[in-house]
């Protein structure tokens, strides 16, 4: 099966990983963040200096006990930071360099042994782009190996991959009564897995986006529940069954305007950004924002104190902008500018930008209608949905689809947004406004 | 640069919440975000990091650029009606510009002053950043009235069109009504007498001494004389396509109007599709007012393409209908949106009597019914997505 996605906007930003080398990097410390798992109700079952191996549950979830997050590196219990109410932001573990990791028994049920080792908390779900309910039965489950955000160097997965990959998908077929759908680009080169539905996607960015896929595919509808995730998620389960033990290894692409060489590195999941960045970061006299992710979807974290977070394959360093001063910035026709707008009619003229993290302009209400259909390759009128969510009437979203889509497939639109709306923020809002009343 | 900028952020601390001057906090915010571009940056997480650098700023003076050329020519012909008017066979260009130039200067300022003023109190009260929006309403405002209206009148239309058609809704994006039609039609219905007929078209008087001693011109805009059955016989389609005829101050020149509309739609700002339809409409309700063509209304005489030349429409279709608050949404609706303006505009032209010119009236008529046009395109995906749940059950 094909999939062509027309609308959509790649960005084209200076720092993309050119060499296919790979770095291997050890990390000081690793850390679970509970946040990166939406929906997770984090229960810590871990005290600071307890002895943990790769695989030891570090929380447990309020409602899915079942469900765990577990530990990406043997060492100790660093530290269980936590912030306003008590609540759980980050458990850092020490890597003690021994990579010993637990084994679990393949033999019990598929479901038990996911959601021990900490596998199942990585699948999300649709409606409400949270973690999974064990006890919902999804419809169809959808796996993206195509990653179009910018600067995304690609999901990592090892030659001999297909393997892990077709025992994955043999399993998630017994927990779905719909299809398996794996969908990749052009430069998938692990042939067909057995099992799976396999969608080839061409097209610019959301095209990797699974909701994306989805709503082209086969759109969720009221009442039904589609699983997702990523093609390393469905390739560690695979080596989960294969060897009964989870591989924690994972492949980060360094990249970004503010970034020295960049590099594929191989890393483990959750660890330290200090590590991660060490001799990358150029000395500069302004500020930078290091982002866990790609610029569009990522987290900003601090060098001192921060880690990868999910999804655990980019780090983005761009400069932070907040010390610049421009004159008069509205009228600027500079081909510097990075936009998609015809209104910088000189924007054409670069080929790769450098853009920083300001907003550049004030948020205004919805003025400039149209502009997010550009970007947003779904049966949905953007513009509707935000505004029946902004007045949380819930028949209104229902009635247009909020069921179908993700905070980050509204990423594009809030890059474009000439109004500068916070429209992740507001999706996510609604999805949780959703959810609480209804589940 | 840096030094200025330096002295806004030295006595930023009295503009904010606490120091001596922090009831103009908006306004200081304004100039602020006006000179500089503002160091907000994304928030860190749940959002996206990057931003186009595309903003409403950019957008609305892209706007006044686009307005421009007519507000040139408005000048020009402002001063070329006097002249003309006083039975001149010269017309010294600087001298027209001059004129022209002198005679809108202070409406101009007026409806800035008047519209800026309310808005930088709505944004203190509401404690929001200014909003350019009437950066566009408070120059299309004298463009679209005519050059004799008295200044008092415009600021009360002004005022009234602000507060009543846009801040009590909520300011710039909440509106439903197009703000500066607002103002033209508080204009035309509150002071019928000084807003139409044949002596408000055309200035009269000197301005600073410039001036070739026209009083009290009697001068129908052309539409009005077709209204009254009374023959424009010394004007022709060109001179109306160039703009040389009585008219408002800023929406005579097709010329200058299809310049703007070329700005609009290349930075595409302006929506093509209304522009479009807009003008599809007109035709083809012309054509069949035109085919129809009785006595009774002297308006059916035109031909589909003199309703595009003469009047406001032209003005009306590429600066009005597109405004993108007030317009139809959905791209379906804007087609709707655009051809049902076109249509209107023309049926009050012809089939009216007692009102010339319908571009104003159709706009805003159009305002009105766009959410339920857009309400009605919306129904067909949410339709689309109900049949996809019922065919599966």
């Amino acid at each position: 099966m094909k999939l062509g996605i027309k609308k959509g906007l790649n960005l084209h930003l200076v720092g993309a990983v050119e060499a296919s080398d790979i770095v291997q990097v050890e990390a000081l410390q690793c850390a679970v963040v509970p946040d990166d798992f939406h929906g997770f109700q984090p229960k810590v079952l871990v005290r600071e200096g307890d002895e943990v191996e790769a695989g030891t549950a570090l929380m447990s979830d309020k409602s899915y006990p079942q469900m765990q997050l577990t530990s990406p590196v043997s060492g100790k219990v660093k530290a269980v930071v936590r912030g306003e109410r008590r609540k759980v932001l980050r458990v850092v573990v020490s890597n003690d360099g021994k990579h010993t990791s637990r084994s679990f028994d393949t033999k019990q049920p598929l479901l038990e042994l996911l959601g021990a080792s900490g596998l199942l908390a990585q699948v999300r779900r649709r409606p409400y782009d949270v973690v999974v309910r064990p006890d919902v039965r999804p419809r169809d489950i959808f796996v993206t190996a195509l990653d179009t955000a910018p600067l995304s160097a690609g999901m990592y997965l090892p030659e001999d991959g297909a393997k892990a990959l077709a025992e994955a998908v043999k399993a998630l077929q017994t927990l779905t009564d719909g299809k398996v759908y794996l969908s990749h680009g052009a430069d998938w080169a692990l042939g067909d897995v057995p099992g799976a539905e396999m969608v080839e996607v061409s097209g610019p960015h959301p095209a990797g986006n699974v909701g994306v896929q989805i709503a082209n595919i086969a759109p969720v509808n009221k009442g039904e529940t589609v699983w997702t995730m990523d093609v390393t998620t469905l390739w560690r389960i695979g080596v989960l069954l294969l060897t009964g033990k989870v591989d924690y290894s994972t492949v980060v692409a360094v990249t970004g305007p503010e970034v020295n060489a960049p590099a594929l590195v191989k890393t483990t999941v959750g660890c330290d950004i200090k590590a991660v960045l060490a001799g990358r970061l150029p000395n500069v006299d302004h500020h930078v924002r290091i982002i866990s992710g790609n610029v569009l979807t990522g987290v900003a974290v601090s060098e001192a104190d921060g880690y990868l977070q999910a999804p655990y394959r980019q780090v983005t360093v761009i400069a932070e902008g907040d010390d610049k001063v421009e004159f008069m910035g509205w009228a600027s026709v500079s081909p510097a500018k990075m936009s998609a707008h015809k209104a910088l009619p000189f924007s054409w003229l670069r080929k790769l930008f450098a853009p920083d993290a300001r907003l550049n302009g004030g948020r205004r209400a919805m003025i400039f209608y149209g502009e997010y259909d550009r970007v947003l390759p779904m049966d949905i009128v953007s513009e509707y949905l935000l505004k029946a969510i902004i007045s949380r009437n819930i028949d209104d979203m229902e009635a247009l689809g909020i069921y179908e889509v993700a905070p980050e497939d509204f990423a594009l639109c809030e890059y474009i947004d000439t109004s500068k709306l916070p429209l992740q923020q507001i999706v996510r809002d609604g999805l949780d406004y959703l959810r609480k009343e209804l589940e | 640069m840096k030094s200025l900028h330096k002295f806004l952020q030295r006595v930023k601390p009295h503009f904010q919440p606490g120091g001596k001057l922090s009831a103009l906090g908006s306004v200081y915010e304004g100039f602020e975000s006006f000179l500089f571009t503002p160091a907000t940056t994304s928030a860190r997480r749940g959002a996206v990091h990057v931003h186009d650098s595309h903003d409403s700023k950019r957008a609305m003076i892209i706007v006044v650029l686009a307005l421009l050329p007519c507000f040139l020519f408005g000048m020009y012909n402002t001063g070329y009606q006097h002249w003309k008017a006083a039975g001149a066979v010269e017309f010294p260009f600087w001298e027209l510009m001059g004129y022209g130039f002198l005679a809108v200067l202070l409406r101009v300022v007026l409806t800035y002053v008047v519209g800026l003023g309310i808005e930088f109190i709505a944004a203190q009260i509401k404690k929001e950043e200014i909003q350019e929006g009437f950066l566009v309403t408070g120059l299309l405002i004298p463009m679209i009235c005519p050059i004799e209206t008295p200044l008092w009148m415009l600021a009360v239309a002004t005022a009234f069109a602000v507060i009543f058609a846009k801040e009590v809704f909520g300011g710039t994006g909440y509106n439903i009504f197009n703000v500066a039609l607002v103002a033209r039609a508080f204009l035309f219905f509150a002071y019928p007498a000084a807003m139409s007929g044949d002596k408000v078209f055309v200035a009269s008087g000197t301005v600073c001494g410039l001036g070739a001693g026209a009083d009290a011109v009697t001068c129908a805009t052309p539409l009005g004389a077709v209204a009254t059955g009374v023959p424009v016989s010394d004007l022709s389609a060109w001179d109306a396509f160039v703009g040389l005829i009585p008219g408002s101050f800023g929406e005579t020149s097709v010329i200058c109007i299809l310049i703007g509309a070329a700005v609009l739609l290349l930075s595409g700002i302006g929506s093509w599709r209304i522009m479009l339809s807009a003008v599809v409409g007109t035709l083809v309700m012309g054509w069949i007012a035109h085919t129809f063509a009785t006595d009774l209304y002297p308006g059916s005489m035109l031909s589909p393409v003199d309703h595009l030349l003469y009047g406001g429409l032209a003005f009306a279709i590429v600066f009005m209908a597109t405004d993108p608050v007030t317009a139809c949404h959905t791209p379906t609706g804007k087609l709707i949106y655009g051809f049902l303006i076109g249509v209107v505009a023309v049926l009050i032209r012809v089939y009216n009597n007692g009102y010339p010119e319908g571009a104003m009236l159709a706009v805003l008529l159009l305002n009105a019914f766009a959410s339920l046009i857009d309400f009605c395109v919306v129904r067909g995906n949410i339709a689309r997505r109900r049949a996809r749940l019922t065919s599966k059950s």
